[in-house]
Formats: structure tokens, C-alpha cells, sequence
């Protein structure tokens, strides 16, 4: 098994990581001290001061009108299509001279026999009483999300522009190859929670937030700066909202939508606008979605200790119970066979391996392993640098995998309370194929004061991989990883990486007791 | 048609066990519905346990068992008229006379009819079941002169009425809401787990659907219940209760518990017919795998190519193109099958067969949008020309065009191009396709009406049949004029007749004047509120009956795209880069068409989703369907092979816009 103590200690106070070179990473002390390299994505920054931010809520603008007597009929009305049921019964209830004693009485018996019932389901899954704010905080794959200036992030699968949705609801896509980052901005996007293009498309941007789920189709060859709210298609289902995950198909036909407040998962056939609603018992809401690379399967997590593994075949699941905590990040090899996940409370990386069955037979379900294995511990660790002793390690938020397999990116909590404990990026060497290997690499580090709250590898770098990181500060920076890819590069990876300057040498850890599959 | 069809294996073979299964499961599931029911309907709040053992003995009965029995008898004619009329490819009425038309074929009447029977069989057996004051149609009563005699039990007629209103509205909103089309999903699911995610749909459905009939079959019951009572009172020589409040009085309406058995009832009704229907739907699209290649000559025809093919019936088409885009998606054995060569040649016939026939397909597409979409260009262009002129003559007809389409400068169709379209599309061949949604123009004279009515019945993927009018697309300006000629009649349009000023034959006096007359009625015509209202195109309708059969080009589109990528690695003879070239010019001439229809107005205009009915409505969403999956499917190619695609050989035209996909920037 391979644990945080093989790591290379941190670096010393000011240094930051610029990126990995034969087989070492290499730091500076600037920003500045970027390698020269044929793409240089831009760097940006977005300080929180630049940001115009909403002064106040939607719901809170009532009290800036004039109170305005309107007949309890259209008041039963509005509260009716505003608040359903049960702001139909308060509205009642609340309104004691114009309506009859015992209409007000026995609908605010009705209301609190309802609150009664929604108390007892909130009991059984406390996440149901939590606000959608509260609620995409809490499940989202960013760190402290609400308090997050770079809010989501998206690479395109296909060229170099990204999306960055920001902290005043709006979104931003940069293209290094124009001049032009338009700005989308809609009525009903707001608490935007995750961002992805679709693939096999130049211009649709799916987008998950609070209410709905919206689909952008920002025209690349368009000069204009703010494309208006028509480019924008909302998907919305009853019930369905907020949404926290979002995964499109690898193949751009389907997308699946998760939200913890709907136990099912919705399977949208975007262009059609309609939705197949997946249905399973037990979970209480599916949070997290990520779609295997090769299509044939999908993760969806629930906010118990619980989660399913779809085949996208005939739509079956496999069920997966967790001892601790709910499954909190998960990530898939490029080819589809290995699914490495983490659960909430625990510190290890556990990994699954799915055979694939030849498609032909059309069998039941998807054979699978039966007990996944812990590959990585990455409990706590103490470092002893020059500056002291440095603390890493502990509850993991996220995991990425660069699409070639070979790197693996962790996102580690930290501790918020605890100075020495700040949240950091680990990253490991991988190998998926002929056996499963997990090597240390090293850590990312940004600037001083500055946490990561967000990553994720671009989709076909060409000389290894890069990560791109979203920090605390609203800096968005890319840390490039120079390496010869050990297996094929995959289709649509057009063209054999060419190595810039930098030249690999071969690794030797024999030294080192390192996981691979033997071992454990 | 059902005997025309019975001629075919698959028919005979698949399409009737499915058929078969999904009523006989309909009926397994009659059981414990009607127990629901009964339940529901005998329920109580104050004796509940009285409710549960009356309810015992109510099923156990000898009346009980009989109308379970009618009941069944009714699902199987339920669902032997499904099978009878459903249709994979939606009709689609391009405005309210050709709606009209649809649901006073006779065809439509015998199913409103027996539907309506049907509904009243139901009715009866609810009345039957609930018992109470529903149970019979007459009961004693004593008149002032203690004189015993038999009355009309109006809640046993109200019931039963009920229940034929209701079937027979059942059937008014298939056509409507085109119940009859059976739509396929794109996920695939079994069959148990569809119909489990189905379920609380059916009942939302037929809930809301039996709220709104009762509440229609109230009012009309309420304005002429009279009528059918009487009449029953007089041919069964019974008295009409004295005593009690004629149910078509307020009074007697406001009766709670009648409104909640008529609702339930009808809900009853709706729910078992919907199952069946649901059922039905699930088995008939239900993935069929057909062998790609078979040792055996017999079964030669039942294999992938062959079947593809074929082009009657049309559910055989689509379960084979359905078959094909998912063993191009995820059977790499299968896949390998289509790229093999024949034993004895070494020709690659299945991979022939299935591009072929593929490309055939969207061709025909690229034609039917091209065709379509000269026509109203030319409209477009011919108006704008001699619009100073039209003016002149007569400006009433502006003036309703104008009321008509509120922009005249993407100007849909003059009435006056309409018209001679139509004359066109009567006088050839009825299966010419992309005149369908054309036909129903407002200034259109009965008779060419007449003439051109087969086509709404004929399905619009006949296409392959080419009239010369969709060959043709390149005069432009002149076209309505040369068509006219061509077709021998006189030109009839005021937009022709400058254009006829130009050419050296002039029509005759004769001719102008006649056409000056009809002129003069259709102007007459379009002031009527009515024949506006009546023959006023719906908006988008021709877009959607355009691509009514698009889910069989979107499944072409998959399936080469998918056979095309995987042929990157796994094509061993290299049999699929000899078609590549035209796959690709295929694709990019329909991306063009495509992307010029999406320009014309209403063509994007997004479709109101309604999720609250049982008909399907993913057939007004199949254009944007495939917009997405061409984009998608030439995505596929590009980015699989890169820069190889270089070396392809394309006309200038197609390898520049291959560019703009290759560098991401459609």
C-alpha cells in the first residue's frame, strides 16, 4: 500500500510547484518562474473584490415594496404556485380574520402534521433538511464551496477553452485561440455547483445550479460577449433540484443528472428535452456522478453509506454499501476497468476493478469484483521541514485522473481549525496496465495563504499531463506534468507527444515498498 | 393494412408474440386493479373493517366474476386495437380541417365507436361492482296509486353514459395527442423496470385525464342528459322517478359521492386502458437483435442487411436500424461481423448492404429538406420581387398575409405560391412526401383538396419515389411559374404573373380571367374568421411532419458514425475507408440542409413540453434530435480520425467544412 509517508516532503514557505520534470517536481518562488513551453494556457485570477456580488437574495427583495392588500384568493393564489402545499396552508393558517376558525384551525393542524412527517424523513436522512445552499456545500466536489470565488471549472474535452463559473452566478469562457471570453449569465442560474461541455460538440456547456439544469450553446466562431438567455436551454424536473452533479456521456448522446433531494437519477436525452428517471431503493439521493471514460459505466454516490454502479447497457445497478460514510469522490482509468473512490471519515483510496463483459451476451448485470481493496493511506503524516513540523494528510474531497492514467491528483481536506493543517494537493504516479501501480510524486503547493479548493487534469495534453488548479485567491494556475506516456495514446489523441525540452528518465523505486496489486 | 402486413415473417413471428404478451400481461394485471379499485370505491372512513369484508365478498361473487370476465374480454379488444393502429411514424395534421379530417375518417369512427362500447361495458361492470344505488337500470317504485311499476335508476344511466363519454374522448385525444405513435426511447431498459418507472405516470395520467372528462361529460350531461333518458324511458317502457332530483338539475349534480364514482370509475376505465397500451408500447419497441450474417441461406432474409432493406412493414425497419446503432455502439463481435468479407469473393456485402442503405436514407432527407426548403425560398424571393405589382392588383392579400405571418420578410409562403404547390403535388404521384405539411393552405379550392387528400394518409417515408418536382432544385426564381406550365394548368398565383409578363408565351385572356375570379373568392375566403381559423397552418407543424421519420436517420446517423469509428481499430480489410468519402459528403450535404431549415421560422421554436399525458410527444422534438446527433455523429469521425481525414478525397466545398469540424468550430 502505498501512504503518504514515501512522499518528498513539502516545500519550504513561499516556494510553489511549477511542474513536474524528470520525474521531480520542480518549485520557484514566483509564479513568474514558468518553464517556457509551446501552450501556455492562461493563468488568471479573480479577486473576490472584482466580483459584484448580490447584495441580497431573491426571496429577501419582497421587503423592499410597499405591502400591497391583495383578496386571500389571490394570495392562496401565489402561495399556491410559489410554495405548493404547504405555503398554501400557511398562507391560510396565517391569515386568521378573513378566513373561517376552523378552515385556519385544520390547516395548521394539516401543516403541522406535515412538518411532523417531513421531520421524521429528515431524521432518517439529516441531508433533506439542509438548505440547497447548505446542501450543494456539503456535496460538492469543491472545497468550502460557498466560500469559493471559482465556483466550478470545466476543461473542453476537445481543445484548449474552459469554462469558470464564478461567485456571482455568471460564467466565463476563455479560449486561448480568441480574443473574446464570453460571459453567460441567466435568470435561473444562480449557485452554480458544476460545469461540463459535452463531448463530441464544439459549444454545449452544460451547467448544474440550484433550480434546474441549464444547457448553453455558446457559438465558438461568435464575437459577441454575452450570449443572450435564448443560447440557454433549461431542463427541469419536478423535484429535481439542487443539482450537484452532472456527468455527460463520453460518447455526447446522454446526460445524467444527480440531486440529493430526488432519489431518482435523471438520464436526459438533452436535444429532445426529455428525461428517463432512474429509480432505485434505498440512498435517499444520488450526489455524485462521474462517467466512465469508455461509457460502460457511471458512479452515482448517495448521501448514505451507499453507492450504485450503473451499467449503461440495459440501465442496472450494482449496489456497493459502504462501512462509514458515504462515498465522497471517485474517479475512472481511462479505459474503464478500475474505479478508484473515497468515503467520507476515512483517509484511504479504495479501488474496484469492473471486467468487461462482452457486450453480445447481454447478461444481467456487469460482473464485478466483490470487495474493493484499499490502494492508498493517506492518513495523517508529519513532515519535518525547515520551517517546522507540517501536517499532511487526513480527509480526502477530491480525486482526479489525468486521461492517459498515469497521474493521480488528491485533493486533501486539511483541517480548518488547526494552522499547520492547510488543505494540499498529492500527487501520485500511476499505472493501470499490465497491474495496477501507485507511486508517489510529490505535493502541489500554490502561493503562501493561497488553499486549493478545486482541480482537474486538461483532457489531451500533449507531453504528459496538467493539472489546473483553482486556489482559494480566485488564482487559476496549471501545473504541468512532462512525461513519456508508458501505453498507447489513446484514439482522438492525434499525434505522438513530442517531448519539449525536457528528457525522462527512467524511474527506479525499486527501493521503495510501493502498492501494486501483488503486494496488497 | 393488418392483412397486407400478416404476409411478413417478422410480423407473423415477433411483432404478434409481442403483441400477444403484452395482453395477456395486461390481463394478469386486471386482478389486482380491479381489486384496488373496488376498494376504493366501497371505501369508508367510518367502517373501514366492514368496507374490507364487503369488499371479500364482493369479489367472490357471481356477478363480480362475469364482469371480470366482460373486463378482460374488453383489454383483449383494447389491446388487438392498439396493435391495429399504432404507427411508428406519427401523423401529423398541419392545421385544425386536416385535424377534422383525421377524426372523421372512417377508419377513426369505427375506433371512436367501439371504444365508446367498450367504455360502456367498463361502466357497467364499475356499476356492477360498486352495487349500491348503481346496481341495475330499473328499479321498482310506487306510484301515487300504490300501483307498483319500474322506474329508471338515473345513476346506473349516469354511469354508463359516463363511461361511453369517456372512452369515446379516449379516443378523440389519441388522435389528438397521436396516442397511437409508439416513440422509442434511447435508453434501454427491461422491460420490468420500464414499466416500473412508468407506473406512477399512468396513474397521474389517468387521474387528471378522468378529472377532466368527468368534469366535460358533467356539463354536457347537465345541457342534454335529457335527452338519452327519455329515450331509454320510452324503448324500455320504464317511469321516471318522481321522487328523487333529476340528475340534470345543479341539485342533483352537486351529489359528492356520484362525482367521486363517476371519477373513479373513469379512472378505473382510463388506468387498465393505458396499461395496456403502456404494455404494449414496451414490448413493441423492445430491442430486437437480428443476426448480421447466417450460415444458412434460409435465413438469409432475417438477417441485418436484408431487413434493413425492406421497407414495408415500417416497424421492422425501425427495430433493425434500432439493432444497428446498438451493435455499432457495444458489440465489438457483432461489429466485427459487419466489417468481415464473404467466404467465397471476399467482398464486403454486409458492410455494402448496411452503408448503403444508411446513406440512402439521409440522401433521401437532404432531399426532402432541399426540396422543401426551395419551395418556400423561392416563395420568399418571388414575393419579394413582385411585391410592387402584387400591391397594385390587390391589396387585401397582402393584408392578410401579413395577418397571417407577422414577418413578411421571412415570409414562411405567399397563399398564392401555396397554391400552385398544391396543384403540383395533386397531380403527381400521392406519395410525394414533402408536400405533405403543404397541403392544407388556406386558399386551397375543395377539389384539389380532394385531390391531394391521399397524402395525409400515406406516410411521408414513401420518399423514395422521386417526382421530378423534388429532383428539381435549381430554377429558383421562376420556379412556380414553370411548374405551373409544366403541369399544364393555368397559372394560378398573382405572384407568377409578373413573372409570366417576362416570357415570350403569354397566357390567354381566358385564363387571366378565370384566375382574376378565383382571385376574387379566395380574397372572399380569407376574411371568414372561420375558414381562417380552419385552415390557418399550425405553426411548426410542417417542421415536425418533415422529420415525422427522423428516428430512423437519427439511428442511421448512430450506426454509421459508431461502425465508422470502430473501424479506426478493428476494421481488419479496410472495407469501411472505400466509403468513407461519401459518408462524410453525406453527412456534410444534410449537416447544410439541416442547418438551412433551422433558419426558416418556426423551425427552432421550441415545442411546449407537456408531461402530463399519456400520448407521446417526442415526435415534436425529433428535429433537434438529429440536429444534435449529425453534429455528434461527424464529431465521431473527425476526432477519431484527425488529420488522417486529409487524405480522404472531398470536393473543396466539404473538405473546407470539415475543417471548421476538425478545429471545433460548428
Amino acid at each position: 500500500m502505498c501512504s503518504l509517508a514515501l512522499f518528498p516532503p513539502p516545500l519550504p514557505y513561499g516556494q510553489t510547484t511549477v511542474c513536474e520534470s524528470n520525474n521531480e517536481l520542480l518549485s520557484g518562488s514566483s509564479t513568474e518562474d514558468q518553464l517556457k513551453q509551446d501552450f501556455s494556457p492562461p493563468s488568471l485570477s479573480f479577486p473576490r473584490e472584482s466580483l459584484k456580488l448580490h447584495s441580497r437574495t431573491e426571496n429577501s427583495s419582497k421587503a423592499a415594496f410597499l405591502d400591497h392588500s391583495e383578496t386571500l384568493w389571490m394570495r392562496s393564489a401565489a402561495a399556491w404556485r410559489d410554495g405548493g402545499l404547504t405555503g398554501l396552508l400557511n398562507e391560510i393558517t396565517n391569515s386568521h380574520p378573513e378566513v373561517p376558525k376552523w378552515l385556519s384551525m385544520s390547516s395548521g393542524c394539516i401543516l403541522a402534521l406535515l412538518q411532523w412527517v417531513s421531520s421524521f424523513h429528515g431524521s432518517l436522512f439529516p441531508h433533506l433538511t439542509l438548505s440547497s445552499e447548505d446542501m450543494i456545500a456539503e456535496f460538492s466536489q469543491v472545497l468550502n464551496w460557498s466560500d469559493c470565488v471559482v465556483r466550478a471549472f470545466a476543461w473542453h474535452p476537445h481543445t484548449d477553452k474552459f469554462a469558470v463559473a464564478l461567485l456571482d452566478d455568471s460564467i466565463k469562457i476563455y479560449n486561448p485561440k480568441s480574443a473574446t471570453t464570453p460571459t453567460l449569465k441567466h435568470r435561473l442560474q444562480r449557485n452554480v455547483a458544476v460545469v461540463q461541455w459535452k463531448p463530441l460538440c464544439a459549444s454545449a456547456l452544460a451547467v448544474g445550479c440550484q433550480n434546474c439544469l441549464l444547457v448553453w450553446h455558446v457559438d465558438p466562431c461568435s464575437l459577441s460577449t454575452r450570449p443572450s438567455a435564448g443560447c440557454a436551454h433549461v431542463l427541469s424536473h419536478p423535484g429535481h433540484a439542487p443539482v450537484t452533479s452532472i456527468a455527460w456521456s463520453p460518447s455526447g448522446s446522454l446526460l445524467v443528472s444527480a440531486s440529493p433531494m430526488d432519489t431518482a437519477m435523471m438520464v436526459w436525452d438533452v436535444a429532445a428535452e426529455s428525461c428517463v428517471p432512474l429509480q432505485r431503493v434505498g440512498g435517499g439521493g444520488v450526489t455524485f456522478l462521474s462517467w466512465s471514460p469508455d461509457g460502460s459505466h457511471v458512479l452515482a454516490s448517495t448521501p448514505s453509506a451507499l453507492f450504485r454502479v450503473w451499467e449503461t447497457r440495459m440501465w442496472t445497478c450494482e449496489r456497493w454499501p459502504c462501512i462509514k460514510g458515504r462515498c465522497q469522490s471517485g474517479c475512472w482509468s481511462p479505459d474503464g476497468s478500475r474505479l478508484l473512490f473515497t468515503v467520507q471519515d476515512e483517509a484511504v483510496i479504495y479501488s474496484l476493478t469492473f471486467t468487461n463483459t462482452p457486450a453480445a451476451v447481454p447478461s444481467g448485470t456487469s460482473k464485478g469484483p466483490h470487495a474493493a481493496v484499499v490502494v492508498a493511506d493517506l492518513s495523517e503524516t508529519t513532515f519535518s521541514t525547515p520551517d517546522g513540523d507540517i501536517i499532511v494528510g487526513g480527509e480526502i474531497q477530491s480525486l482526479a485522473w489525468d486521461p492517459r492514467g498515469e497521474r493521480l491528483a488528491v485533493l486533501l481536506k486539511g483541517d480548518p481549525r488547526a494552522a499547520d493543517r492547510s488543505p494540499i494537493i498529492a500527487v501520485f504516479k500511476t499505472r493501470v496496465s499490465p497491474i495496477f501501480e501507485l507511486l508517489p510524486c510529490g505535493f502541489v503547493q500554490g502561493e503562501p495563504g493561497a488553499e486549493p479548493r478545486l482541480m482537474q487534469f486538461h483532457p489531451n495534453f500533449r507531453h504528459g499531463a496538467l493539472l489546473t488548479v483553482c486556489w482559494s485567491s480566485g488564482r487559476i494556475t496549471h501545473v504541468p506534468f512532462y512525461f513519456l506516456s508508458a501505453s498507447i495514446p489513446r484514439l482522438g489523441l492525434s499525434g505522438s507527444p513530442t517531448l519539449p525540452h525536457v528528457q525522462e528518465r527512467p524511474a527506479d523505486f525499486a527501493n521503495q515498498s510501493l502498492f501494486t496489486e501483488f503486494i496488497s | 393494412m393488418f392483412s397486407a402486413e400478416q404476409g411478413c415473417w417478422f410480423i407473423r413471428k415477433v411483432i404478434c408474440w409481442r403483441a400477444a404478451a403484452s395482453i395477456a400481461w395486461a390481463v394478469l394485471l386486471l386482478p389486482p386493479s380491479t381489486a384496488i379499485f373496488v376498494i376504493l370505491s366501497k371505501f369508508s372512513v367510518l367502517h373501514p373493517i366492514q368496507t374490507i369484508s364487503e369488499c371479500f365478498s364482493m369479489l367472490t361473487s357471481a356477478t363480480a366474476i362475469f364482469s371480470f370476465i366482460l373486463l378482460c374480454g374488453v383489454i383483449i379488444m383494447v389491446g388487438f386495437l392498439n396493435f391495429e393502429y399504432y404507427t411508428v411514424i406519427p401523423t401529423i395534421a398541419c392545421s385544425k380541417i386536416a385535424l377534422f379530417g383525421q377524426l372523421l375518417h372512417p377508419r377513426q369512427l369505427v375506433n371512436s365507436l367501439v371504444h365508446c362500447i367498450m367504455g360502456m361495458i367498463v361502466a357497467w361492470c364499475s356499476a356492477v361492482t360498486i352495487g349500491f344505488r348503481y346496481e341495475t337500470l330499473g328499479h321498482p317504485c310506487a306510484q301515487t296509486d300504490g300501483y307498483h311499476q319500474m322506474c329508471l335508476n338515473e345513476y346506473h344511466l349516469i354511469l354508463l353514459l359516463g363511461g361511453a363519454f369517456v372512452g369515446f374522448s379516449h379516443s378523440l385525444l389519441g388522435v389528438i395527442h397521436n396516442m397511437n405513435y409508439v416513440s422509442f426511447h434511447t435508453v434501454q431498459q427491461y422491460k420490468y423496470l420500464r414499466f416500473k418507472g412508468c407506473l406512477p405516470l399512468v396513474v397521474k395520467c389517468s387521474a387528471t385525464q378522468a378529472l377532466y372528462s368527468v368534469r366535460n361529460f358533467i356539463v354536457v350531461y347537465y345541457f342534454l342528459g335529457y335527452i338519452p333518458r327519455t329515450w331509454i324511458c320510452k324503448t324500455l317502457n320504464l317511469h321516471l322517478g318522481s321522487s328523487a332530483h333529476p340528475l340534470d338539475s345543479i341539485a342533483g349534480l352537486l351529489d359528492l359521492s356520484l362525482l367521486y364514482h363517476l371519477w373513479i370509475s373513469a379512472t378505473f376505465l382510463l388506468f387498465t386502458w393505458y396499461i395496456t397500451l403502456l404494455l404494449f408500447r414496451i414490448f413493441l419497441t423492445e430491442g430486437y437483435s437480428f443476426p448480421v450474417q447466417s450460415s444458412f441461406t434460409e435465413d438469409a432474409d432475417h438477417c441485418l442487411p436484408k431487413v434493413l432493406t425492406e421497407k414495408q412493414p415500417m416497424i421492422l425497419k425501425f427495430l433493425a436500424l434500432q439493432d444497428l446503432a446498438l451493435l455499432s455502439q457495444h458489440s465489438p463481435l457483432r461489429r466485427c461481423e459487419v466489417f468481415s468479407l464473404s467466404q467465397p469473393g471476399g467482398h464486403p456485402h454486409n458492410w455494402n448492404a448496411i452503408s448503403k442503405e444508411c446513406l440512402s436514407l439521409l440522401a433521401d432527407l437532404t432531399q426532402r429538406l432541399v426540396a422543401y426548403h426551395d419551395t418556400v425560398a423561392t416563395n420568399g424571393r418571388a414575393k419579394s420581387l413582385s411585391s410592387g405589382s402584387e400591391r397594385k392588383t390587390s391589396s387585401e392579400t397582402s393584408g392578410t398575409e401579413d395577418f397571417m405571418s407577422p414577418r413578411p420578410t421571412a415570409l414562411m409562403k405567399t397563399p398564392a405560391s401555396v397554391f400552385t404547390r398544391s396543384i403540383a403535388g395533386g397531380q403527381q404521384s400521392p406519395l410525394t412526401a414533402p408536400f405533405t405539411p403543404d397541403l392544407d393552405s388556406p386558399f386551397m379550392s375543395p377539389a384539389l383538396r380532394r385531390l391531394a387528400a391521399p397524402v395525409e394518409q400515406g406516410s411521408p417515408w414513401y420518399g423514395t419515389v422521386q417526382s421530378p418536382h423534388i429532383m428539381r432544385r435549381v430554377p429558383k426564381l421562376w420556379s412556380t411559374s414553370t411548374d405551373s406550365q409544366v403541369n399544364g394548368s393555368s397559372p394560378p398565383s398573382p405572384a407568377s404573373v409578373p413573372s409570366d409578363k417576362q416570357e415570350p408565351s403569354k397566357p390567354s385572356f381566358l385564363a387571366q380571367f378565370l384566375q382574376n375570379r378565383r382571385e376574387q373568392v379566395k380574397n372572399f375566403l380569407a376574411k371568414r374568421v372561420l375558414i381562417v381559423y380552419l385552415f390557418n397552418k399550425l405553426p411548426e407543424a410542417s417542421s415536425q411532419a418533415l422529420f415525422a421519420d427522423s428516428q430512423a436517420h437519427i439511428w442511421a446517423l448512430e450506426g454509421l458514425s459508431y461502425l465508422v469509428q470502430a473501424s479506426f481499430s478493428e476494421d481488419q480489410f479496410g472495407v469501411v475507408q472505400t466509403t468513407l468519402p461519401s459518408i462524410l459528403s453525406c453527412m456534410l450535404v444534410l449537416q447544410e440542409a439541416v442547418d438551412r431549415h433551422f433558419k426558416l421560422p418556426h423551425a427552432s421554436s421550441k415545442p411546449v413540453r407537456s408531461t402530463s399525458s399519456m400520448g407521446d410527444s417526442t415526435y415534436k422534438t425529433l428535429r433537434f434530435a438529429l440536429r444534435a446527433t449529425l453534429k455528434t455523429a461527424i464529431y465521431r469521425i473527425t476526432t477519431t480520425f484527425g488529420d488522417h481525414l486529409n487524405a480522404v478525397q472531398l470536393s473543396a466545398e466539404h473538405r473546407k467544412r470539415l475543417q471548421q469540424f476538425l478545429e471545433y468550430k460548428e
